[in-house]
């Protein structure tokens, strides 16, 4: 069986993958930026408590494996009464793992913008939630945007993980596939093309486009 | 319901040490193999021939932009198909080796960019060969301020190992795994999986902070 033949017959299930894997995607990513951006200012509080409750949750997450982690939210999360549906806990797993990793990049960024920005806010009355809203985040989102982009290529990495838990995504209509056919080759490596092509001609061009538009907004292009 | 058994916690830590060696040594041989693979993947960018260095490009660009469980499970299934046989520990230390080759071969490329120009003109004013002016000149200028991305990744595959439990490799997530699916218990052992790989990477980052701040000031850099 030539490939172009393996291709057309189980094109239908790498398409469903592929959507799942999507559908995973964006859920996760939403999830990630919400979470590092609550717990990247909350890492930022002058209450102690607050801090120490962002610390914890950004060291937990970033010091175990997404892989223990997805395991636990699946397997002993129901053992305290919350069950999630294989779907749910997949890019929950996924969306906090990497929110911790988005949350530094958040503090980091904030911390970049000059303290000029802070005392010029705060000279014209500002109030806080206006600070941050039209003058630091901004300026700060502009300065994360590359390494976000690194993350969002992470983020697709990690949602292959949520196949162990036998969620339908792409990695696992590989697997399904490599099961019936026994051609390896061709099972993972067109899965393999199928992540760089959405890594590389969709999410890396638009992180970039994005940085492009921001830069420009701001007046730095 | 919540029901934390210590008997049985205590029970299955003996297998959780033993598997925890063995994490530790994929992580090890792992690492030892980016460390190597890497810098050729960062030396075959430098070369004249400007088809190379796209070719290598593109390739650790496709390693960092694919899963790594699914690399895994290609490097451990598409073996047989051509007649090669490997072991789950092979297949793993390639795999996750290839993997943080790319990743490690960005921190040499960044660290070789960061040599003074002068250097490179030096050498050839020198007359010095290729191989030494990378090994006694250039290299050893760009070692040090890549040390900091080495120990980061060097934590990254530490905490990437569980991975391997998908091809068997008897390591603690599949230890965790073993004991969860015979015992029905789930919520011990893989609690103590997460405290065991906090417990080693919370201080591993630590040090390399520290040892981080420590090359900044021998550098001069701040």
């Amino acid at each position: 069986m030539s490939y172009w033949e393996f291709l057309a017959q189980n094109a239908p299930r790498y398409l469903d993958g592929t959507l799942v894997t999507i559908a995973q995607f964006f859920l996760s990513a939403t999830l990630a930026i919400l979470v590092a951006l609550t717990a990247g200012l909350m890492k930022m509080s002058r209450n102690a408590a607050v801090r120490w409750t962002a610390g914890t949750y950004i060291e937990i997450f970033r010091g175990t494996s997404l892989l223990i982690q997805l395991y636990w939210i699946f397997f002993v999360l129901p053992l305290f009464g919350l069950t999630l549906d294989k779907f749910y806990a997949g890019f929950v797993a996924v969306g906090l793992n990497l929110g911790a990793y988005g949350a530094e990049l958040v503090r980091g960024g904030i911390q970049s913008v000059p303290k000029g920005q802070w005392e010029a806010a705060y000279a014209i009355s500002m109030s806080p939630a206006k600070r941050m809203y039209r003058i630091i985040l901004p300026q700060a989102f502009l300065n994360m945007l590359p390494p976000w982009g690194n993350l969002m290529i992470e983020l697709l990495k990690a949602t292959a993980l949520v196949s162990l838990i036998s969620v339908t995504d792409l990695m696992f209509e590989a697997k399904q596939i490599n099961g019936s056919t026994f051609l390896s080759a061709q099972a993972f490596g067109t899965a393999l093309i199928i992540y760089y092509i959405f890594a590389r001609l969709i999410v890396t061009p638009f992180m970039r486009w994005l940085e492009r538009v921001m830069a420009r907004k701001m007046g730095r292009a | 319901m919540f029901d934390w058994r210590w008997d049985f916690a205590f029970e299955i830590l003996p297998r959780f040490l033993q598997a925890m060696l063995n994490t530790l040594a994929a992580a090890g041989v792992g690492y030892g193999i980016a460390v190597v693979l890497g810098l050729v993947f960062a030396l075959a960018q430098r070369t004249p021939s400007r088809i190379v260095t796209i070719v290598v490009r593109e390739c650790v660009e496709f390693i960092r932009s694919t899963p790594l469980v699914l690399q895994i499970f290609f490097v451990f299934f598409v073996g047989p198909q051509f007649g090669i046989r490997l072991s789950p520990w092979v297949a793993g230390m390639i795999a996750i080796g290839l993997h943080y080759s790319a990743y490690l071969s960005e921190v040499y490329r960044g660290g070789l960019d960061s040599v003074p120009k002068g250097q490179w003109e030096a050498c050839t004013a020198l007359n010095l060969s290729t191989t030494k002016t990378y090994f006694r000149v250039i290299i050893p200028q760009a070692l040090p301020p890549s040390l900091a991305g080495m120990g980061n990744y060097l934590v990254g595959i530490f905490k990437d190992t569980p991975m391997l439990s998908v091809i068997g490799v008897a390591e603690l997530m599949q230890a965790a795994n073993g004991i969860g699916g015979s015992h029905y218990r789930y919520l011990e052992p893989y609690t103590m999986v997460g405290i065991i790989f906090l417990a080693i990477s919370l201080p591993a980052a630590g040090l390399i902070r520290v040892f981080e701040a420590w090359m900044r000031k021998k550098l001069g850099m701040n």
